[in-house]
């Protein structure tokens, strides 16, 4: 663990990209990178989980490594040499987003297009997406029983999405298995342990125990699984619905950051606001209150502000109230 | 806690001390996101204790489940405390240094043999032995409670039988070790912090301090009465006596959430006139002369609030109220005019300068530093100062800074409504994880954890009523009746009931409203009840 006060860090000297830079001891090679503005690609990263080394498309070269190096996770030491743009990373990077891009919805991830372009990635050389899985197929698929594509279509995991509870819908065809899901449910935040990867290869999958629906299983619907997804595989009901409707609009979003009223503990909440009306809320992983994470009373609770009492609202509940004085001005 | 209202640490030192005792909270539900804190103090290798009647989600992390009677908490303190001494494990440097009264208190804990606590508590002595020396042997040992504690009729009492076991082992005034009050509600720590206490001001000045009123009196304007004011169990009593005529309730829901609720109702129908400025309609609203469309204060208007760690932070406007929903501030702004104050139209920030002005502690939170820093721990005394991690460093420095801290002895009694032959069981109550309080607002949203509200009972309680899971049952106390149907729940043993107070069902029918002298607060923990079949004939004999 690296020491919180990095005042009192060792400093460790290393090259990146033939560049020197000082990063304190403890520090990663992508914190490094970032100081140095290099730009480096990461999907299961997250600053408040513990890395995991799923994606690979952060990896780059390290001099008197047999391998590339995942850069979210491997600590700075001395006298590294590192390269981010050489042909091994670029090549790797590019694979690494042509066969995402290829059999995964990635539509709704942030900079996955740039990347890809930047990479010369070119999902659509495997041929034309497979056609979806019917409904649970993939939740009841068997370790070794998987068949190889007909090397016409690209396989592709997409399938119906799975709606069964009124707060949150999983989407799978969109899911990159980072794992910040699982890791959130687990360890790194809620510690309930609702979810994990299932199955191997091509079938694995995210899956309640059993893959029963959400509500038979031991998800407490906490949110924390959406807040860390990079994809959009897990959707709050209300951008799901929004989306569907065409309604979604983020140009006419606005989000500010203020306190849950549900219990003390104080947790920052960033609710974001379309037309006037809350659409989601999310929190802000550096944050040293939730570290990102909420319950869901703050994640879900908040209808109540738009579901007021009309004659409340008029100040007509229980008889018109007299402001015989003065006009009732607006608020400034 | 020694002259200041508010929990010693700071969330971070959970997470790096090594023993963590959850004493009468069930975080795990009630604060998931300060557990969240407590279970990186786990996987770091704290160990945590769960003092708790039920065996709650919270117990089910424990190193240590201590499933104590309701309302036998000092005696179980004052045991720890006596094994402490037996063994020779108090901090006697501490003790001599920084703290007065011990020997009254040693004397005063003498009686608590863990035989003696064994009988009262319900836990078995080894255990009462092993969180003593855990406790005692840690470096570093954090105790946090919730209502558990505080819904007693001994409330005080509790806390204080707790603060003692801290200052007997030097466990307080370190990083990492304290006694931390979990708050219920986003600004319980604020407002009392503001002066909504009967005899403070912002603060914790007293009311009864001169130089503090007069302070206080030259930036107002005004006359400070130095007589405390009453608690909130004291205005239901001024109504009864006719004293108190008229109720000014903001964002309160008394009829839902006050113990024996006939009473309550009957008091609040017979004021000659009520205000009541919430954003919906509860059911306190449906009795008010006049309603107050507010605003929903954590999204629709600009201030702070002040967390369980003593952290100030800022709460923002997103969006506009509607309709004619105002901001609470510029409606009270507004009855101050018509009451013939003008007071303009001050922003929180302006407030919040003013409350800089005049409580010390605050005064180094300017708003621009509450929003850099993420909001601000108090005491903050000025502008360089960043705010105090935990409090009472003072206690050890040599010699101790300040007045010391007093042991004060506190002796054990029994819960008020006491269980007997036609009352046999002891109802407590409490949250859920996905509801809050009376209901108000979560009930606006659809929760797929939620099911019907229900009389929690063990199966062995179940097997002796006869009674099978989701039987429609009368619940009887000595104040009134419900019907509710029963949920078995393996978190209960024999004699002990379980209910929230979110729902429909008016739980606090049943509850008694007899307070802690000391806090004003209700005993809801503690209400002896009955079960009674439906049709079965003895509902006449259950006291409709």
């Amino acid at each position: 663990m690296s020491v919180s006060d990095p005042g009192f860090a060792r400093q460790v000297t290393l090259q990146i990209d033939e560049r020197s830079i000082d990063v304190p001891e403890g520090s990663t090679i992508l914190e490094a990178c970032r100081a140095l503005a290099v730009d480096t690609p990461t999907l299961c990263y997250l600053e408040n989980l513990t890395p995991v080394n799923a994606c690979r498309v952060c990896v780059v070269e390290l001099e008197g490594s047999r391998t590339l190096v995942p850069a979210c996770s491997r600590k700075v030491e001395g006298g590294m040499k590192i390269k981010t743009d050489s042909e091994r990373v670029r090549t790797s990077r590019k694979m690494v987003l042509e066969f995402l891009g290829s059999s995964v919805d990635v539509s709704l991830v942030s900079d996955f297009s740039r990347q890809m372009q930047r990479y010369g990635s070119n999902p659509k050389r495997y041929g034309d997406a497979a056609k979806p899985a019917l409904a649970g197929t993939r939740d009841g698929a068997v370790a070794g029983h998987h068949h190889a594509s007909d090397g016409q279509t690209a396989s592709t995991v997409a399938q119906p999405v799975k709606i069964d509870n009124e707060l949150y819908v999983r989407d799978y065809s969109k899911c990159i298995l980072c794992y910040k899901c699982v890791e959130a449910c687990g360890t790194d935040a809620q510690n309930t342990f609702a979810i994990a990867v299932a199955g191997r290869g091509f079938d694995a999958r995210i899956s309640t125990e059993f893959a029963v629906e959400l509500p038979d299983s031991a998800c407490v619907y906490c949110g924390n699984c959406i807040g860390v997804c990079p994809t959009g595989a897990l959707m709050f009901s209300s951008e799901y619905e929004m989306r569907d409707a065409g309604t979604w609009d983020e140009n006419k979003q606005v989000s500010a950051d203020t306190i849950c009223s549900y219990c003390g503990v104080g947790c920052t909440l960033t609710v974001h606001a379309q037309d006037n009306k809350i659409v989601k809320v999310t929190s802000p992983a550096d944050q040293d209150v939730t570290h990102g994470h909420l319950c869901i009373k703050g994640r879900f609770g908040w209808q109540f502000v738009q579901q007021r009492d009309p004659s409340v609202l008029d100040g007509l509940a229980n008889g018109p109230v007299v402001l015989d004085d003065v006009e009732v001005p607006a608020p400034a | 806690m020694f002259g200041a209202g508010g929990g010693t640490n700071s969330y971070e030192e959970v997470e790096h001390t090594d023993l963590i005792v959850l004493w009468g909270s069930n975080a795990r539900e009630t604060h998931p996101i300060f557990f969240h804190h407590v279970l990186k103090g786990i996987h770091n290798g704290a160990k945590l204790y769960v003092i708790d009647p039920r065996r709650t989600a919270s117990a089910q992390w424990a190193d240590g489940w201590l499933g104590v009677n309701v309302g036998s908490d000092i005696a179980l303190a004052n045991a720890i405390a006596r094994e402490i001494l037996v063994d020779g494990l108090e901090n006697r440097t501490f003790i001599d240094r920084a703290t007065l009264n011990f020997e009254e208190y040693r004397k005063s804990v003498e009686r608590y043999t863990l035989d003696y606590a064994q009988e009262i508590t319900g836990v078995p002595a080894a255990a009462i032995r092993e969180l003593a020396h855990a406790y005692a042997r840690a470096d570093r040992a954090m105790i946090c409670w919730t209502l558990g504690i505080t819904e007693h009729h001994n409330a005080v009492d509790s806390v204080v039988g707790i603060i003692n076991l801290a200052l007997l082992t030097g466990k307080v005034g370190r990083y990492g070790c304290g006694v931390n009050p979990l708050r219920g509600q986003n600004n319980v720590q604020g407002g009392g912090d503001m002066g909504a206490i009967p005899d403070r001001l912002a603060g914790f000045q007293s009311t009864a301090d001169a130089a503090a009123r007069e302070k206080f009196e030259k930036a107002w304007n005004c006359t400070i009465s130095p007589e405390r004011g009453k608690r909130l169990n004291e205005m239901f009593d001024a109504m009864e006596e006719g004293e108190l005529t008229a109720l000014y309730c903001i964002g309160e829901n008394p009829v839902v959430s006050e113990a024996d609720r006939h009473r309550a109702v009957r008091l609040l129908e017979g004021l000659e006139h009520m205000v009541v400025q919430d954003i919906s309609l509860t059911q306190t609203a449906r009795l008010a002369s006049v309603v107050l469309p507010a605003a929903a204060g954590w999204v629709e208007s600009d201030g702070t609030v002040t967390n369980s760690e003593r952290r100030v932070q800022r709460v923002r406007k997103v969006i506009e109220p509607p309709g004619n929903a105002r901001d609470d501030m510029w409606i009270v702004a507004q009855i101050a005019k018509r009451l013939g104050r003008d007071w303009g139209s001050p922003t929180a920030q302006d407030v919040w300068d003013e409350v800089r002005s005049l409580s010390p502690m605050h005064a180094g939170m300017s708003y621009e530093r509450l929003e850099q820093l993420n909001g601000l721990r108090w005491p903050c005394p000025d502008e360089n100062d960043p705010g105090a991690l935990f409090l009472h460093g003072r206690l050890w420095a040599d010699p101790v800074e300040g007045p010391k801290a007093p042991f004060h002895a506190v002796e054990y009694s029994a819960p008020l409504d006491a269980v007997d032959a036609q009352f046999p069981l002891l109802l407590t109550t409490g949250r859920r994880l996905d509801s809050y309080n009376s209901g108000v607002a979560t009930g606006e949203y659809s929760s797929p954890l939620r099911r019907v509200e229900a009389l929690e009972i063990s199966p062995e309680e179940a097997a002796r009523h006869g009674l099978s899971e989701g039987e429609i049952v009368a619940v009887s106390s000595r104040r009134g009746k419900v019907f509710v149907p029963v949920h078995i729940d393996r978190a209960l043993r024999e004699g002990l009931a379980f209910m929230t107070f979110h729902f429909d069902v008016p739980t606090n029918v049943l509850t008694l409203d007899t307070v802690d002298p000391k806090s004003g607060t209700a005993e809801f923990k503690a209400t002896a009840i009955r079960i009674d079949k439906i049709g079965a004939g003895s509902l006449a004999a259950a006291g409709d």
